[in-house]
């Protein structure tokens, strides 16, 4: 694999869904290196910062496939997700900074957060226990008799805990209309894969459970969003759950305190050189289909509508003390 | 005709499916079979598989299940077994279903059922009163029906509730206690407990099968000619404080029984929300009737040492009433 090649044929209709890719994906890289390598350092994220640096095509390659009643359960790697759904960014850095302006309105941090009128749910920290749950919400989903699948997300990590197992068996069991989807970053937290499991890859563990499972090159947006095209196609047809595996690397330490002396040096440089983002340009301008002056007025237009939505945040007030008590049970 | 415990439960599941095309039921062995307690017999003749849903051995991905159809609107009921088998699915109540609305103002309509309780020689992992665990969640509600009655008003209640509820029904009730229900539908409100015998001496504050307990000791005492008050309390979360300071105040002498053990047990919680809010009625110590420390032991005369009994309430009374 080198590091511009691009797995799957391009067809010219590409060329527009290659720019919502471009998008989705830079806004994604810019939006978390601001939280990361800005606010954060500045003291002004409150909590733990998640990012999917590295990552970006999983999401985006995915998420642009599924229809809008269709279920999502994003990781807290997959920022895209909530873009592409149309979360704004300010909202995503109100979220970050504690405010009433984040989705949970201070009550949870980073990533940990959901909106059901979009169809995301929120993930809890112990990743797994999202499986089952997906696997609920693909029932319902047949239940009302509807063509809609749940896409599940997780890392590697996520693949070791029961309910992981749990999950998938129960939804293959009863043929639930699952898409799970493993980004697949090679460490969890410190632990690096071959400690994490003795198998070579997670989907080596799909026939065990009876479903199809595929490997594809996570930092390839083409590859990731033609299997993310099979999957739901798989799913939505009444064929039960489909696991795609997306070998990726996590551009990152586990969160922002992490410098990750732990990842040996070489894989740095190897995976650098794979950048999804760096490919899609690359593979954008050999085709054709934009310029690189393009692109950079394009990126500074990214930057211009980041910064407007860091102002809106930072302006965004603290939840007051009042809300302690709230919400905790439906007000009657 | 005296209908049972058991039957008021199947009979509250089976109504509210008639009402809502959106309640179903999911657990191990509960469609083909029937559920281990039989309480879901014939479900699947009449509801359909897509309705009463047989699942793998796997309490985490049932619960897991329920919470994700929930979210989308669905009312699933769960049936964990047996309770003490409620623990494997300990990670999806706390902090997937529980948190949910305060965190992101998702609400998870979703019911556990959970066969509870000792005294049918189950041995330590068929005989527990684990719900302590999750009164100690903010998120959940909690409750644990007495009597036929109360069992079928409280399921009907918790199927329509928008939170998650976690139902503990005493498998030692199932066929013991029965009593005529009303031919309309009807339902007893969650967080209200009821005084299912009033008294002017002391006040019995008890739940589930010590309910029963407690009014066998009463009958008892009131040949000794002391008049003691029973407060059930239904509902364990949200607890019914009013009803347990009322009586408090009404009798100032107060007993607590609970088979669950002793160590942060219910009764350790009421003893100091008397104590903070009435202790001036007092006019003795809080007494607490409870199962020791200890695992559910298997071999009779073992079991039947370590539940709460009619003879330890009566003698902690009279001590009591002396007082």
């Amino acid at each position: 694999m080198s590091a511009a090649e691009i797995t799957t044929p391009l067809r010219s209709r590409d060329a527009e869904l290659a720019e919502r890719f471009w998008h989705f994906m830079s806004m994604m890289r810019e939006v978390e290196d601001r939280i990361e390598r800005k606010l954060y350092r500045q003291g002004k994220i409150v909590g733990g910062v998640y990012v999917g640096r590295g990552q970006e095509a999983i999401p985006v390659g995915t998420a642009l496939v599924a229809e809008a009643a269709d279920v999502l359960f994003p990781s807290h790697r997959d920022m895209a997700v909530f873009l592409i759904r149309g979360v704004h960014p300010r909202r995503i850095f109100a979220q970050y900074m504690g405010r009433v302006g984040g989705l949970t309105r201070g009550r949870d941090g980073n990533m940990h957060m959901g909106d059901l009128r979009l169809n995301i749910v929120s993930i809890i920290s112990a990743m797994a226990a999202c499986v089952p749950v997906a696997a609920g919400a693909a029932l319902a989903l047949k239940y009302k008799g509807t063509r809609n699948v749940a896409f599940c997300y997780f890392g590697d990590g996520a693949t070791s805990r029961g309910d992981w197992h749990e999950g998938i068996n129960m939804a293959a069991v009863l043929k639930l209309p699952l898409v799970l989807i493993c980004n697949n970053n090679q460490y969890a937290y410190s632990t690096p894969l071959a400690q994490q499991m003795a198998c070579a890859n997670v989907a080596d563990r799909g026939p065990a459970y009876g479903i199809p499972a595929e490997i594809v090159d996570g930092n390839d947006v083409f590859a990731v969003h033609a299997a993310a095209q099979r999957a739901v196609e798989h799913a939505r047809g009444g064929l039960g759950p489909y696991l795609i595996e997306c070998k990726t690397f996590r551009m990152t330490g586990h969160s922002a305190h992490d410098g990750a002396a732990y990842v040996p040096s070489h894989l740095w440089e190897e995976w650098g050189k794979r950048d999804p983002i760096a490919r899609l340009e690359q593979t954008m301008m050999d085709r054709g289909w934009i310029e690189a002056a393009q692109l950079e007025e394009l990126r500074a237009s990214l930057r211009t509508e980041v910064d407007e939505a860091i102002v809106w945040a930072e302006n965004s007030p603290y939840p007051g003390a009042r809300e302690l008590l709230d919400n905790v049970y439906e007000k009657r | 005709m005296a209908t049972t415990y058991l039957e008021a439960i199947r009979q509250g599941l089976w109504e509210e499916m008639e009402r809502d095309p959106g309640v179903f039921l999911i657990g191990e062995d509960i469609a083909v079979y029937g559920g281990a307690f039989r309480v879901t017999a014939g479900f699947l003749d009449h509801f359909g598989a897509r309705r009463v849903i047989d699942t793998p051995i796997a309490e985490s991905a049932i619960v897991g299940a329920a919470i994700g159809a929930g979210l989308m609107g669905l009312r699933p009921v769960a049936e964990i077994q047996f309770s003490d088998f409620i623990s494997c699915a300990f990670d999806q109540i706390v902090n997937f279903a529980a948190k949910c609305r305060y965190r992101w103002g998702a609400g998870v309509p979703m019911v556990i059922r959970a066969p509870s309780g000792g005294g049918i020689h189950g041995g330590p992992f068929h005989s527990q009163n684990p719900e302590m665990a999750f009164v100690h969640t903010p998120g959940l509600k909690v409750v644990a029906p007495a009597t036929a009655y109360d069992a079928k008003g409280l399921i009907k209640s918790a199927i329509r509730d928008n939170d998650p509820v976690l139902f503990f029904e005493h498998k030692g009730l199932y066929r013991k206690v029965k009593e005529d229900l009303p031919a309309e539908d009807y339902t007893v409100p969650i967080g209200k407990a009821a005084v299912i015998r009033e008294g002017r001496d002391m006040s019995l504050i008890t739940y589930g099968a010590m309910v029963h307990v407690g009014l066998e000791a009463a009958g008892q005492l009131q040949r000794e000619g002391i008049d003691m008050e029973i407060v059930d309390l239904r509902s364990l979360l949200p607890l019914d404080i009013d009803a347990i300071l009322a009586s408090a105040r009404k009798t100032s002498k107060v007993l607590l029984l609970h088979e669950d053990t002793r160590t942060g047990g219910l009764g350790g919680e009421i003893a100091a929300l008397i104590s903070e809010n009435v202790f001036e009625y007092l006019d003795g110590p809080i007494v607490r009737i409870t199962a020791p420390d200890t695992p559910v032991p298997f071999s009779p005369p073992l079991e039947e040492a370590f539940l709460p009994n009619v003879r330890m309430v009566v003698e902690k009374a009279r001590w009591l009433y002396r007082y």
